[in-house]
């Protein structure tokens, strides 16, 4: 496989609907999902909801996805830290620092610098990103 | 004069120069606080909160402050190397001379994206990931990855003709220059290029790769020549505004420099 194509191809593996997806984001949804391209298109595997519902917020999910168990919900009442979101979402139990955009989508500490329209299609892009290793509390 | 050149110019000396200083910053501890420092800053620029580094008017202000101390670090090891900066619209290919063993080592390999040549590698036994998001220890790569080729000359072109520097509301959903080339919005420049390098690149301790500085030294030459091009376009917002970085206000971590003092960059370095 060439290197042009190994990490989009393995995300493409995992995410049929990806394409079908994209199209949808190329017609209206914000311009940040929209800048995102083909090769962050795991954000739209499933629940492409957050632009619908940004007062709401995204519900809590709790799956297995390629072993590795990710899940999220709402922080309890109080738990909002310095301006972070009020949402937490783990992998294997461990935290993945999640963070809401202006436009509803969503980034973590793992993708940085792409969006995801839910905290799952962030969570679920870690796992690619993580290929098995554990996430560790980062130094700060 | 202090020079920034394109690394595609520097010679195997000035290129073996750098990477030694590097190296020498990653062997003292003193590149690590670096890492720290960025990902501190990533985790903590809000859209709705305050915003130093990211996503606000402040981002070219603040790396231009960052680069300089990095780069005086550097200096501190080996007074004669300069950043150099990586013209990606230029070299665009995982074949680039910027990726040769002899410069910051080459791709990934394909089984973990361990990066496996050039003095970066974890084998050569000089570079650890000290600060990390997760329990690999080793400098990963995957060139080209994300599916998205670099951004082109005639893009990062579009962005250099916005006139107005940043807009309300100051974060990841502004219209104008700085969000444009940062690039949460619109044809997206910096944040793409991260991804394209993928691995570390694409995490909030981007650092951990060298080339993070080789791209944001280009980023901190496009703002310049966004300057030339825009010479009565001011750095926005002036004063008065909340959670963001106005002209006259200093920036954390440092305190003691405000985006007014880093306008202009001729005073400590040109670029070739």
């Amino acid at each position: 496989m060439s290197e042009l194509t190994r990490r989009s191809v393995l995300r493409g593996a995992v995410t049929g609907v990806a394409a079908a997806a994209f199209t949808g984001v190329a017609l209206g949804l914000p311009v940040a999902l929209a800048a995102r391209g083909t090769g962050n298109d795991t954000g739209n595997d499933i629940d492409n909801t957050a632009g619908s519902v940004p007062h709401t917020g995204p519900e809590a999910f709790d799956e297995t996805y390629r072993g590795r168990r990710i899940h999220g919900a709402p922080r309890a009442a109080g738990g909002h830290h310095h301006g972070g979101p009020g949402y937490a979402v783990f992998v294997d139990g461990k935290e993945l620092h999640v963070m809401q955009n202006a436009d509803s989508s969503w980034i973590s500490v793992v993708n940085h610098y792409e969006t995801f329209a839910t905290p799952r299609a962030a969570a679920r892009a870690a796992v690619l990103e993580l290929q098995g290793a554990a996430l560790v509390p980062v130094a700060v | 004069m202090a020079v920034r050149q394109n690394q595609a110019n520097l010679t195997a000396a000035q290129k073996r120069a750098f990477t030694d200083a590097v190296l020498e910053l990653k062997r003292s501890g003193r590149y690590d606080d670096f890492v720290t420092t960025h990902n501190a800053f990533i985790m903590s620029d809000v859209d709705n909160g305050e915003r130093v580094g990211h996503r606000s008017p402040s981002f070219l202000p603040w790396h231009r402050r960052f680069l300089l101390e990095f780069e005086q670090a550097l200096q501190s090891v080996d007074s004669s190397v300069m950043l150099p900066y990586w013209d990606w619209t230029r070299d665009r290919t995982a074949s680039a001379s910027l990726w040769g063993a002899d410069f910051l080592g080459g791709d990934g390999r394909a089984s973990d994206a361990q990066v496996t040549t050039g003095p970066f590698a974890f084998n050569s036994g000089r570079w650890a990931v000290n600060v990390r998001v997760d329990s690999r220890n080793y400098l990963r790569r995957q060139l080209g990855g994300g599916g998205r080729p670099l951004p082109t000359r005639a893009e990062v072109d579009s962005v250099l003709a916005m006139p107005v520097y940043d807009m309300a509301p100051w974060n990841s959903q502004s219209n104008g220059f700085r969000n444009h080339l940062e690039g949460w919005r619109g044809v997206n420049l910096h944040n793409r290029v991260h991804v394209w390098v993928g691995g570390q690149m694409g995490t909030g301790v981007s650092p951990n790769d060298p080339v993070f500085w080789l791209h944001h030294c280009f980023i901190d030459k496009l703002w310049a020549d966004w300057q030339r091009l825009h010479p009565t376009s001011p750095y926005l917002p002036a004063a008065g505004t909340p959670d963001v970085v106005d002209l006259r206000d200093t920036m954390k971590p440092w305190n003691d420099i405000t985006p007014a003092d880093l306008l202009d960059h001729t005073s400590r370095y040109t670029y070739a």
